[in-house]
């Protein structure tokens, strides 16, 4: 073969295979322009009726991002979901899985979706720099984000859960003031969950002269008899419930049967979704919940998802009774504040995907006041929220839902919990870390 | 004085229901020696079924018997594709089966019937009951007398039927009874069929005190320290297990938790069983092994 046929075909084979390249589709290309959602879901498992309300309001709000708003600025959203069964082990597999994006489309910020997860992924997270969002559960003393710089304990943490919930008694019992000689029980789920409230209840308790009566229930909290008996000869003025899963209903029917009024126990956020009470059936009735994301589909988002999500038959929804569902709108709003971070962001790094340091950015410049609320949807149904360096929580109020044995009914409005006299705690607890640690805190007035 | 008495008496109730389940553990081990794991499942699976035809309009006590049914299918399929197979293999491997067949029957339950929380009602009005200043729950009494009589049946069945008679001498020595013709296979089905039965009665009545939901299947672990302290193969030793850990763990908690931070019941049960290995390692009243040396 003469050089001039051997450089005519080497010609011809390159050609070839170039066409044939440009005739693939380009994935990586195409995914350049998206930005990725990792979805750390538990659709099986103990907490799986907990879980699968609110990955459908999450990828129901997603979708209607991408088909109705053309995606955040015209970038386009991508999700992915990875099963971890409410676990630490299998969480953390599913972040390192997440963390590089999905082909190509970044990763802007992460929901761990569940406390053991939250807490095992948190100095990983801050090493690989992509910020972790924890709506309701997760480390408290990260709201400072000067020693926590990549954790977001967004809109209520279990601090402002019992200042609001202290706000409310005092509120009911006819101010602050009254609250001096009241016995207020909490019964918890005896885990690092359930003991967080602990710490502030002890110094609400010391700066407003009411009785702090602790019971713990251990997990999982199927058989609480000896609890509602030390309850019923107590006789507390009021009862925080801080249980989770099947805790709560057996405490709702156990406290009934031990003759202790249901209008007189509050449930936590984790303690305040239908699936709760639902198997307490009549016994249920009356009960209060203190949560973040409110229950109900009145809310304009709902409208919005109704008309082009739903009824075009594209929702994640399998069972439709659980449209605007407690769970279903903790996975709306979690979903809103991730987008609108993103959306944040974009404002300084421009209308383009964004990594996990941009995300963080956008998260420590979210401002989503009442005027931004109404025009995304969510006004009524999510508290305004402003995040920034010193203050990765933002809100801390809840609103007060009664059940009324068939849905919710919302009897207050925000509940705002005295975030001041928390912050001392939450400055020693943050320091305490960065001490053992070895954190060097950012200087926030100079970042901002 | 009165607050003692109240907390015995609704641990030795509340401890009846860890009994029923414990039944069901105690009728296979009986029968074959295996400790089935899968027991949890089962008693999620039937609590699944009912409620899901009760919630399709089917009325109560139909919904009840088809569940029967359908219990009694499963233990039939179980028998035939999971144990028969396995006949001869060891006793860990046929344990290890039924740790695989609880997450099948835990999946195809949640998979097929929905993963929601569920209400159970049983029309059982659970107004507590006072004697003098001491209060009783009217439900649990009722889930007492329901352990008794479940318990009365089940000793009709063992001593005074033919099946029942067979169902001992394969416990007595699975070789001897091979020997004289009694089917193994036929025995095994119906002590599965048996304890799926039982499995329904402690799955609703588990279910209406905490809503049908996943957690059901955990509910296992507390009939763990009852079989250990009654005994593996005694069903009579499954109910005063059941009491003891009852009111044990309900007695501990009341007394012992506010001194050590509380929360100690699901550790309790378990201490007191790891006394009674010490004491009594076949449990109260659990066979002795007496093996030719």
């Amino acid at each position: 073969m003469t050089l001039n046929a051997t450089l005519k075909h080497s010609a011809t084979a390159l050609a070839l295979a170039l066409g044939l390249y440009s005739a693939l589709p380009q994935p990586a290309l195409a995914a350049a322009t998206e930005q990725f959602f990792p979805l750390a879901t538990y659709r099986v498992g103990a907490y799986a009726s907990s879980g699968i309300p609110v990955w459908a309001g999450m990828i129901d709000y997603l979708r209607y991002i991408n088909e109705v708003e053309g995606g955040i600025n015209g970038v386009k959203l991508v999700w992915q979901e990875c099963e971890t069964e409410w676990t630490a082990e299998k969480g953390i597999e599913c972040y390192e899985r997440f963390k590089h994006g999905l082909e190509g489309a970044p990763v802007a910020v992460y929901q761990p979706n569940g406390a053991p997860a939250a807490y095992a992924l948190g100095d990983k997270a801050a090493a690989d720099r992509i910020p972790l969002i924890t709506l309701g559960y997760g480390r408290t003393e990260a709201t400072d984000g000067s020693v926590f710089p990549y954790n977001f304990p967004a809109m209520l943490t279990f601090y402002s859960e019992a200042s609001a919930f202290i706000n409310y008694v005092a509120e009911r019992e006819g101010g602050l003031d009254k609250l001096k000689g009241k016995k207020i029980a909490t019964v918890y789920h005896d885990s690092a969950y359930g003991r967080e409230t602990q710490a502030p209840l002890r110094l609400l308790a010391e700066k407003y002269g009411f009785e702090n009566i602790q019971i713990p229930v251990a997990d999982p909290g199927n058989e609480q008899a000896s609890q509602w008996r030390q309850v019923r000869q107590l006789k507390p003025d009021w009862v925080f419930l801080r249980t989770w899963g099947v805790s709560t209903p057996v405490a709702i029917k156990t406290a009934a049967r031990f003759g202790y009024p249901v209008d007189h126990i509050i449930g936590d956020i984790w303690a305040s979704s239908n699936e709760d009470v639902l198997p307490a059936g009549e016994m249920g009735k009356g009960y209060l919940a203190l949560t973040p994301y409110p229950g109900g589909a009145s809310f304009d988002i709902h409208q919005r998802i109704k008309q082009h999500i739903l009824d075009q038959g594209k929702s994640d929804l399998k069972d439709p009774k659980s449209f605007g569902s407690v769970y279903y709108n903790s996975g709306l709003v979690n979903a809103a504040i991730a987008v609108e971070a993103i959306r944040a962001g974009q404002k300084k790094f421009g209308n383009r995907p964004l990594n996990g340091e941009e995300g963080r950015w956008g998260l420590e410049h979210l401002n989503l006041d009442d005027a931004r609320l109404k025009e995304i949807g969510f006004l009524g149904l999510m508290q305004p929220l402003k995040l920034s360096c010193d203050d990765h929580e933002g809100g801390g109020a809840a609103k007060v839902q009664q059940w009324d044995g068939k849905q919710w009914n919302l009897i207050t409005d925000w509940v705002q919990a005295d975030r001041q006299t928390l912050r001392p705690l939450i400055d020693a607890k943050s320091a305490e870390y960065a001490k053992e640690k070895g954190v060097q805190a950012r200087k926030c007035a100079v970042e901002q | 004085m009165n607050f003692f008495l109240e907390t015995l008496i609704g641990g030795l109730l509340a401890g009846t229901m860890y009994s029923l389940v414990a039944i069901g553990f105690v009728l296979i081990y009986k029968a074959s020696g295996v400790f089935n794991f899968a027991q949890g499942a089962m008693l999620l699976f039937s609590a699944l079924t009912f409620v899901s035809l009760h919630e399709q309009g089917v009325p109560f006590a139909l919904a009840l018997l088809l569940t029967l049914l359908v219990m009694i299918i499963g233990a039939l399929l179980i028998e035939r594709l999971v144990l028969r197979p396995l006949v001869n293999r060891s006793q860990i491997t046929l344990f290890m089966a039924t740790l695989g067949l609880s997450f099948i029957i835990e999946g195809l339950a949640q998979g097929l019937m929905g993963a929601q929380v569920r209400a159970l009602d049983l029309g059982i009005e659970d107004i507590p009951l006072f004697v003098g200043e001491v209060m009783i729950s009217q439900f649990d009494l009722i889930a007492a007398a329901v352990a008794a009589v479940l318990v009365a049946l089940l000793a009709l069945l063992f001593n005074r039927t033919r099946i029942g008679i067979a169902l001992r001498a394969v416990a007595d020595d699975t070789r001897a009874a091979l020997s004289i013709g009694i089917n193994l296979n036929r025995i095994w089905q119906i002590v599965w069929a048996v304890a799926g039965m039982v499995g329904l009665v402690a799955g609703l009545l588990w279910g209406a005190r905490q809503g049908v939901q996943f957690s059901l299947s955990l509910v296992v672990l507390k009939a763990l320290p009852v079989l250990i302290i009654g005994g593996f193969t005694s069903i009579g030793g499954a109910i005063v297990g059941g009491l003891i850990v009852g009111a044990a763990e309900n007695l501990a908690e009341a007394y012992i938790g506010p001194l050590i931070g509380g929360g100690i019941t699901p550790w309790f049960a378990y201490f007191l069983a790891l006394v009674f290995l010490y004491i009594r390692p076949a449990g109260l009243f659990g066979d002795r092994a007496i093996e030719r040396v």
